[in-house]
């Protein structure tokens, strides 16, 4: 198990130079520039800007450069917030994103596999109905419309939570982020395990240990939840990856600071460095968290075996 | 017993509330639609910076609650007789926030830094009135030969290349604030971080979260600090518009300055007072590509502008937070008349049979349609300004097409005189004068998107400019060169903008101007 997690990781490099090769070059495919807006600037400034930011060399020195810096941690600073390094903007928002994706993450795992849980016992029966049908909705109800509801419910009629800012992580203005996130997630770890737990339910060893006599929670828990887990286990991977590099939408609605909102602002922005930044980044959790799904496997299920 | 004692404690609890509301302090909780780019006046290009750093500095002239000028660093000025060269006083007593004296070398660094090409400043062109200035950001100068001079401790010299009236007016703009010279040189980029900041204004830097807030606190040394309120000003990058109105109705923000104004109706509805909106120094227009055919023809620039009916766009598209526009520079500069087009005057269906008629002239008809093209960047009110135009074209024959790419990709193509037919562009006011609109449409100029070209405009522009010993000569000949761009259509201007601020009645101070300049020390919160 050992030597295939080393394998895994050293994998990894590979991965991540072909992907930051293929970005580099591609977002500088799309036209314009860092420093293209409304007001234009006359071409004396536009040169002294190009070379304060080395972008009138040669694309293959910047890339050169750029790999060389990225090689010591330098990510380089944004262009488009040039007070600050993409290094620290992600040390700001990156435990923001973390903090909220993953209490959404916990909460979506043990509230909706409880759901699913239940659904599945009480199959076709009226529990069952009201969690596939609070699944739908939950899934297909956006976040930018569960966001503002909730801000006019809990923050502008009943005055209970703030309609938004970080206000340096206070608990009441964590909850409406932390549910928005969840509750789509809910609704599909819900179904999931609803899905799972049917099917585990059914196999021969579990039809074997009800003969037996024992109870039905003993038989859940010990039994059949391994074998439901691993469609959880597989889905939550990705998942956590996309979780904890944030959201845009809930990032602008509440206006936390979380990093969310540079992988689209950045790249229409063409802010070169923060862009790579968020490539990077989404890059790595990807990876690590694909190869956490694949130890989860064999933790969970004993018949998974790797060299 | 118990009662006087029950009557000592509630008295005690009162004088306490008393003493502490006294000396609680004033915080200001400030909307600003996005973060500043940055907190070095030479690197900005922003209005969002310009309030943070209108709190944070004080450049030699500054402006007040109404946005006419004031003295600022400097407390007196004189102008030589050939119009040329500024002497300012500088106020004695003044110092930075760390106790340095405020000296005539910090403005001749601070100039020079802006003008230095290593410091690639956006802004850089605000100073390329002041002798050799253009010279030395191209390159072709060393910055010591900036026309500045330190004349002793408190007396700075600027030398112009021609008598500029607006010079004071544009040096309220934020890139010509001065700058602390022993920071930079000691901690290079890191000059800006909390902590690090050392200013000259009404306020200091305390706190910097990017993406979450920027917090100010009263600054003690300021010159003028008995007279500031607000103790504390806390910056909110409120990007989403529903939020925003959310949070101000919560009392999380005391004023905002925008809002989403296709609920305009609503707003007004609920909000009252506190919606304030005005006309505002800034031109939505198209640009029409004057250099090619058929649209070099500057009678179907007139048909296309006439057959527009702006009051339709500015209601129903903008919910009347935009204004009809008939001109290139909008209404509001003290002493400017705009040339107004002359069938501004006119009924639509006027206008439109005069349209109509140049098209058929010009030969378009049903079996002829006239195509244009308008490029726009994306914005919901960009695109619905588009469809209503070209919804308003058809009946002339005119088949509309739309191509709408992200700002950056538009105006990108646009500065590389990209092919189009008609794109949609903006200009906001850098300063209160006719001249920032005016000058982008002259030949040189690199906002020039339509590439216009006319000797006669560029022979009242150059004669202005020549005559800026006399206002009200200036004035004049600006104006005439006005009515030139808009006799000859060199864009098509569609409305004027106005500012759209939420103000709560708890703030005072909070003035409304064409500038849309409200400076956090002339305001007080109850």
């Amino acid at each position: 198990m050992l030597r295939y997690v080393f394998r895994r990781l050293l994998t990894a490099i590979p991965t991540l130079f072909v992907i930051v090769t293929i970005s580099f070059f591609l977002i500088r495919v799309a036209p314009g520039g860092p420093f293209n807006q409304e007001r234009g600037l006359n071409p004396v400034i536009k040169a002294n800007l190009d070379r304060i930011f080395g972008l009138d060399q040669p694309l293959w020195m910047q890339y050169l450069r750029y790999l060389g810096n990225l090689l010591r941690g330098d990510f380089g600073p944004s262009y488009n917030l040039p007070d600050f390094t993409v290094t620290e903007l992600f040390k700001v928002g990156l435990p923001v994103s973390i903090q909220i994706g993953a209490s959404a993450l916990i909460i979506a795992l043990l509230v909706g596999g409880t759901l699913g849980i239940i659904a599945a016992l009480k199959q076709n029966k009226g529990a069952d109905y009201a969690v596939i049908a609070t699944a739908t909705a939950g899934s297909t109800i956006p976040t930018f419309v569960i966001a503002p509801v909730y801000q006019l419910i809990f923050a502008t009629t009943l005055a209970l939570v703030p309609v938004a800012g970080w206000a340096g992580g206070a608990f009441a203005n964590k909850i409406g982020p932390i549910l928005t996130l969840a509750l789509p997630q809910i609704a599909i770890v819900a179904r999931l395990m609803r899905g799972s737990m049917i099917e585990a339910l059914r196999s021969h060893h579990i039809r074997t240990a009800r003969a037996l006599g024992l109870s039905d929670w003993s038989i859940i828990i010990k039994h059949a939840l391994r074998g439901a887990l691993l469609p959880i286990v597989s889905y939550a991977g990705p998942a956590a990856a996309a979780l904890l590099t944030g959201s845009i939408i809930v990032e602008t609605i509440f206006a936390i600071p979380g990093v969310g909102r540079y992988f689209v602002e950045a790249a229409l922005n063409r802010d070169y460095t923060l862009v790579m930044g968020t490539v990077v980044v989404i890059a790595i959790f990807t990876i690590v968290f694909n190869l956490i799904v694949d130890i989860l496997y064999a933790v969970v299920d004993p018949r998974v075996r790797y060299d | 017993m118990k009662r006087s004692l029950r009557s000592l404690l509630l008295a005690t609890a009162l004088v306490t509330i008393g003493y502490s509301a006294a000396f609680a302090e004033m915080i200001y909780n400030r909307g600003n639609s996005a973060d500043p780019e940055t907190l070095d006046p030479h690197k900005t290009s922003t209005v969002y910076e310009a309030h943070i750093l209108r709190d944070l500095f004080s450049g030699l002239v500054m402006q007040d609650a109404k946005a006419e000028i004031i003295p600022g660093a400097a407390e007196s000025w004189k102008l030589s007789d050939d119009g040329k060269v500024y002497t300012f006083n500088l106020r004695k007593g003044a110092t930075w926030s760390n106790g340095d004296p405020v000296t005539a070398d910090d403005f001749v660094y601070s100039f020079r830094r802006l003008e230095d090409p290593a410091t690639a400043a956006e802004y850089a062109s605000m100073l390329y009135v002041v002798k050799n200035a253009k010279e030395i950001n191209e390159g072709k100068a060393k910055p010591e030969e900036l026309g500045v001079k330190a004349v002793d401790a408190n007396t700075f010299e600027v030398t112009l290349n021609a008598p500029t009236p607006y010079f004071l007016e544009m040096l309220t703009h934020q890139a010509n604030y001065p700058v602390h010279k022993a920071s930079i040189e000691k901690l290079g980029a890191d000059w800006i971080k909390p902590g690090n900041l050392v200013s000259n204004g009404a306020y200091t830097l305390a706190e910097f979260v990017p993406n979450d807030h920027i917090k100010l606190v009263k600054n003690p040394k300021f010159y003028e600090a008995d007279k500031v309120k607000v103790d504390v000003v806390n910056y909110f990058p409120t990007e989403d518009r529903s939020t925003a109105i959310k949070r101000f109705e919560a009392g999380e923000l005391d004023t905002n300055d925008d809002m989403p104004l296709e609920q305009l109706a609503d707003l007004k509805a609920k909000f009252g007072d506190q919606v304030r909106i005005g006309p505002y120094l800034g031109t939505y227009y198209y640009a029409v590509k004057t250099d090619k055919e058929p649209w070099s023809n500057p009678k179907l620039r007139r048909a296309i502008s006439e057959a527009i009916d702006r009051d339709f766009i500015a209601e129903k598209v903008w919910g009347n937070s935009m204004i009809p526009g008939y001109s290139m520079v909008p209404p509001g500069i003290a002493g400017y008349e705009p040339a107004i087009a002359d069938y501004a005057e006119k009924s639509q269906i006027d206008r439109e049979d005069e349209a109509k008629k140049i098209l058929t002239e010009l030969g378009y008809g049903p079996d002829k349609p006239l195509k244009m093209e308008i490029r726009y960047n994306t914005s919901e009110n960009h695109k619905n300004t588009a469809v209503a135009i070209q919804e308003q074209l058809k009946p002339l024959g005119i088949e509309v097409t739309m191509v709408n790419t992200d700002t950056k990709t538009h105006y990108g193509y646009l500065e590389q005189k990209g092919d189009y037919d008609v794109a949609r562009a903006a200009w906001i006011a850098d300063y209160k004068d006719p001249e920032t609109f005016l000058g982008i449409t002259r030949k040189a100029s690199g906002n020039n998107y339509s590439s216009y070209n006319s000797p006669k405009y560029e022979e009242l522009m150059d004669k202005a400019a020549a005559a800026g010993g006399d206002p009200a000569e200036r004035s004049k000949l600006l104006s005439e060169a006005e009515r030139v761009l808009v006799d000859d259509l060199g864009n098509i201007p569609l409305l004027y903008y106005s500012y759209h601020n939420l103000v709560s009645p708890k703030i005072k101070g909070f003035e409304d101007n064409v500038m849309d300049v409200h400076p956090t020390r002339f305001i007080s919160k109850e």
